[in-house]
């Protein structure tokens, strides 16, 4: 008999995996030591764009304690100089030919120690002939630009792509009609997830066996195996990917990169482990930055309604197209574009375009390029709720989807599964007393303070997806789950997918809990051994509560209903006198004859009806109906200092329906982390560059994080609108308040300014910004 | 262009005879290794991460001689004679550190990286102030970056634990 209650959905279970964090016994990729192991560290070019012409490693290997210089022209003779990214593009390991952005990887020593091999990069004589450097999609689109990827067959530019969605000629006769139209062009700059551990693996190919093990920093293990698999020629079988315990995540985790090759290629031509650990200069400077986004947008506005909306959007992609996102959508899920508002037309045209820059196109913390349509969106109605003379909370109202126009197809094509935005945006204005606090920030005006409010109401695409639709290179966006309960009611719960801080070991358990009445406590949750873990496309775009707890939710079922079988022959009854309670079943008009879900486990091993196949364990593939729509609304309260330009944020009322919550307390920390990253991305974090290509933001003195000082207080409330096609009605959580709220923050330091007639203050929006804006509407101190 | 310099002298070292979670250790170590790599792979005591190379981040804070230390930019040999705590001294056996308590009940971590850096640097503010208001708990851990929890419960953690400790003290 369980001793422990079984709390399933809506608990706040403390977590299960904190005991070996609260004692230092983390298991991080750093910290696995394997016998004989040896380390690399990788050369990076000093310059953004240059030719190679000569790589000369002889004193660097005569190092003592040098055990092999790697560069591009070996791992050329396995193969190996290119690899694929997962935009279908190829991306260089080390370089042979052109260096292409600062940072880029020329070579790497594997050495008995790190030290060493540090040492040994120094004495690695490259000469560079230096090219000139091209730092922006516009400069590189520009007749006459240099050409940076003279390595494909047939490039002659720096295009990329062009992409369209939605409906054309409707959309250009909603503006022809229209009685009001409002542009907005903003840049949503280069920042970077810059997770707290960096990326690294210890590869480790058994000379003896031939099989490959590699542990890796990896939100998709699976995915990556099969990569592996693909790029180095190995057998899938032999190839071993573990993603042990990840320092966070936020996206950055979710590529391939040429380290992980190098040292895979490196462990197997030496017959030892290798280890490589990157560090945070790399981190910043080579690894899948996000954003880096021109957007125009437009909104067409008649007797008060939007009737459509236009962006073109042109993307800086770095040197190598790895943007990490599906196949078939080059700007990501921007197409979302249309919020939480009913325009009956939109039309979205993308171009992308290399530059001498490091690749990535990662979603920090969000779906897809999410973030940067919910950005343009909502900082485009409240440009349109000023042009129009009208206050911002009242037009998103008169303009929002309705509750019972749910389903709702957008005008770009998607189907939004369940939503109720007026609610969850007056919540949020009355918990932040939105009447008063106009009154006050009118009055506050009169006394010389400058207030601003901002909202934003987001609507998120989350939960990737159906797999007709959805797939990464070439894999399908299904999940998995395998649950084992073994005899004595314990079970093992085995995902596709990977935690990187977000619960999964307590999480998933809670669903094993109210499925089957087993307490989460009693649930071992397993994730990232794609040996021993079912195939599946792993963690990022909040994907992990929409696919693969329904996945454990169905997979529970199933065992629930094979449970069913056993009790009805344990207890002598037919199966339809049965009724099931959380963790037993009960025959009907005689409660005191049941038989618990630990009581079908034992019997599922030692006392099976006939004909009834052994064991209670299955496994599930789940591929979801549709994706899920989390949405809800961040208002921001902030004071600008009139003599600096600061801007500090009063308060931030967050309300957020993530549809059904399995663990509320997991969900608040969710979303004041993605709160935090939001108001980081508004207000400081910024990877940029000079003209020539040199890279400012490579490390943290450079790439500003908000610590505990400058963190605003959030105030967290809820609506919960479940979702109809998820077995429990959850949607996701871990990304909407970094989709949603950067547009809040802004628009509330432009809101403090909005009467001066200040619409456009660019992220990240630093204080020297503010104050030039003060300076230019007369309002500085 | 050529990037060419001298290799460094790599060849000195030194013993250093430090004490760690109250258990003295000697050991002839190079004189450039970082005390950070002496407790992570000299001793084993992973529990001390690297999260940046510029002592702008905290994962590597460990206490010496009970003074919040960024592991990452000291050399060990700087430490000769101290006396260092790390994330593995805090609890006693199967008795968790009012803190390490605290962390749990109040979620104070996500992914757990920050969680020793930040643990004992609120340890160090303890000692010295056994009931911080929220903005000096806010202030001390400023050299403690987490990428997770946005702060808040590693705030409610710090008073959960400055209220165990001062009821374990009555």
């Amino acid at each position: 008999m369980a001793t422990v209650e079984p709390r399933g959905l809506g608990h706040s279970v403390k977590r299960l995996e904190d005991g070996r964090f609260l004692r230092g016994r983390g298991n991080y990729v750093d910290d696995i030591t394997l016998p004989n192991m040896l380390h690399m560290e990788l050369l990076r070019s000093p310059v953004a764009h240059a030719k190679i012409t000569s790589i000369d490693t002889s004193r660097a290997s005569a190092l003592p304690g040098v055990v092999a210089v790697v560069t591009g022209e070996l791992m050329a003779q396995h193969n190996l100089a290119w690899m694929p990214t997962l935009s279908g593009d190829t991306q260089a390991v080390l370089a042979t030919d052109k260096v292409r952005f600062q940072g880029q990887e020329v070579a790497a020593v594997v050495a008995e120690s790190a030290y060493i091999a540090r040492d040994a990069l120094e004495l690695i004589d490259v000469d560079y002939e230096i090219l000139p450097a091209v730092t922006s999609p516009q400069q590189a689109l520009a007749d006459g630009a240099p050409v940076i990827r003279d390595d494909k067959e047939g490039q002659t530019d720096n295009h990329i792509y062009d992409w369209e969605v939605g409906d054309k000629e409707a959309t250009d006769r909603a503006f022809t009609d229209a009685d009001k139209v409002v542009s907005l062009d903003t840049f949503y700059p280069r920042c970077h997830p810059a997770p707290l551990e960096c990326c690294g693996c210890v590869a480790d190919v058994n000379p003896a066996t031939g099989k490959a093990t590699i542990y890796m920093t990896s939100q998709a293990p699976h995915a990556h195996r099969t990569l592996f698999a693909i790029v180095a020629g190995l057998p899938e079988h032999q190839i071993r990917i573990v993603s042990p315990d990840i320092g966070g995540g936020f996206g950055n985790k979710v590529p391939i990169y040429p380290g992980y090759v190098v040292a895979t290629a490196a462990s197997l031509l030496i017959g030892r482990p290798v280890k490589w650990i990157e560090d945070r200069f790399g981190n910043l400077i080579s690894t899948g930055f996000a954003r880096d986004y021109h957007m125009h947008g437009e909104l067409a506005v008649k007797d008060g309604r939007m009737t459509g909306l236009r962006a073109s959007l042109l993307s800086d992609n770095g040197a190598f197209f790895a943007d990490a996102q599906p196949t078939r959508f080059k700007a990501g899920l921007f197409h979302i574009c249309t919020g939480s508002y009913d325009i009956p037309t939109a039309h979205v045209s993308a171009v992308g375009a290399y530059t001498n820059k490091a690749p990535g196109g990662v979603a920090y913390r969000c779906s897809f390029r999410v973030t940067e349509a919910s950005y343009l969106i909502e900082r485009l109605v409240q440009t349109a709720a000023y042009e129009l003379g009208v206050d911002p909370a009242d037009f998103r109202t008169e303009n929002f989807i309705k509750p019972e126009q749910f389903p709702y197809t957008s005008a770009t094509g998607f189907e939004y599964d369940s939503g109720d935005y007026g609610r969850a945006h007056d919540l949020a204005l009355e918990k932040l007393g939105y009447t008063e606090l106009r009154k006050e920030q009118e009055a506050a005006r009169a006394e010389g303070r400058l207030i601003g409010i901002g909202v934003a109401s987001f609507t998120e695409v989350v939960g990737a997806g159906p797999g007709k639709i959805y797939d990464i290179a070439g894999l399908r966006m299904f999940d998995s789950a395998e649950l084992r309960i073994h005899p004595t009611g314990k079970a093992i719960l085995k995902l596709g997918t990977k935690s990187q801080g977000q619960g999964h070991e307590t999480t998933y358990g809670q669903i094993v809990a109210e499925e089957l009445g087993i307490p989460a406590e009693h649930v071992l949750v397993e994730e990232g051994d794609t040996d021993t873990t079912p195939y599946g496309l792993g963690t990022y775009a909040s994907r992990s509560t929409p696919v693969s707890g329904a996945a454990t939710a169905v997979i529970a079922r199933k065992l629930r209903d094979k449970a069913r079988t056993i009790a009805a022959h344990l207890l002598e009854a037919s199966e339809d006198d049965l009724e099931w309670e959380r963790g037993a079943f009960h025959v009907k008009g005689s409660p005191d004859k049941s038989k618990t879900i630990q009581d079908c486990a034992f019997a599922a091993y030692t006392n099976l009806p006939d004909g009834l196949e052994a064991g209670l364990e299955g496994v599930t593939y789940y591929d979801p109906p549709n994706m899920t729509f989390p949405f809800g609304t961040y208002a921001a309260v902030v004071e600008i200092d009139r003599g600096t330009g600061e801007w500090k944020v009063l308060r931030l009322v967050a309300v957020d329906d993530c549809g059904v919550r399995i663990n509320p307390m997991i969900v608040e920390g969710q979303i004041t982390g993605g709160l935090t990253e939001g108001f980081a991305i508004a207000a400081m974090e910024l990877i940029t560059f000079d003209d020539d290509g040199n890279c400012i933001g490579s490390s943290f003195m450079d790439y500003l994080l908000p610590t505990s000082w400058e963190t605003p207080k959030f105030e967290m409330h809820e609506t919960v609108t479940p979702s109809p096609h998820h077995p429990f009605g959850a949607k996701g959580v871990g990304e909407s308040a970094t989709v949603g709220s950067p547009a809040a923050y802004v628009n509330a330091v432009v809101d403090a300014l909005a009467h001066a007639g200040v619409r456009n203050l660019e992220m990240p929006v630093t204080p020297a910004k503010v104050w030039q804006a003060l300076v230019e509407v007369g309002l500085a101190e | 262009m050529s990037m060419a310099t001298t290799v460094r002298d790599t060849t000195h070292t030194s013993r250093v005879t430090v004490t760690v979670n109250g258990q003295e250790r000697s050991q002839e170590v190079e004189t450039r290794l970082l005390l950070v790599h002496f407790l992570r792979e000299t001793l084993g005591l992973t529990g001390t991460h690297i999260g940046c190379d510029t002592t702008s981040c905290g994962a590597c804070t460990v206490l010496v001689d009970g003074v919040p230390t960024k592991s990452c930019t000291m050399f060990t040999v700087q430490a000769e004679g101290r006396a260092i705590t790390t994330v593995e001294g805090l609890a006693q056996g199967a008795q968790l550190h009012a803190i390490q308590t605290g962390f749990h009940e109040e979620h104070g971590l996500q992914c757990g990286f920050c969680t020793p850096g930040m643990m004992l640097t609120s340890v160090a503010l303890l000692a010295e102030n056994p009931s911080p208001t929220e903005e000096e708990i806010r202030w001390a851990l400023s050299g403690n970056v987490c990428r997770c929890t946005g702060y808040r419960n590693i705030v409610k953690a710090v008073q959960h634990a400055a209220a165990a400790l001062a009821e374990g003290s009555e």
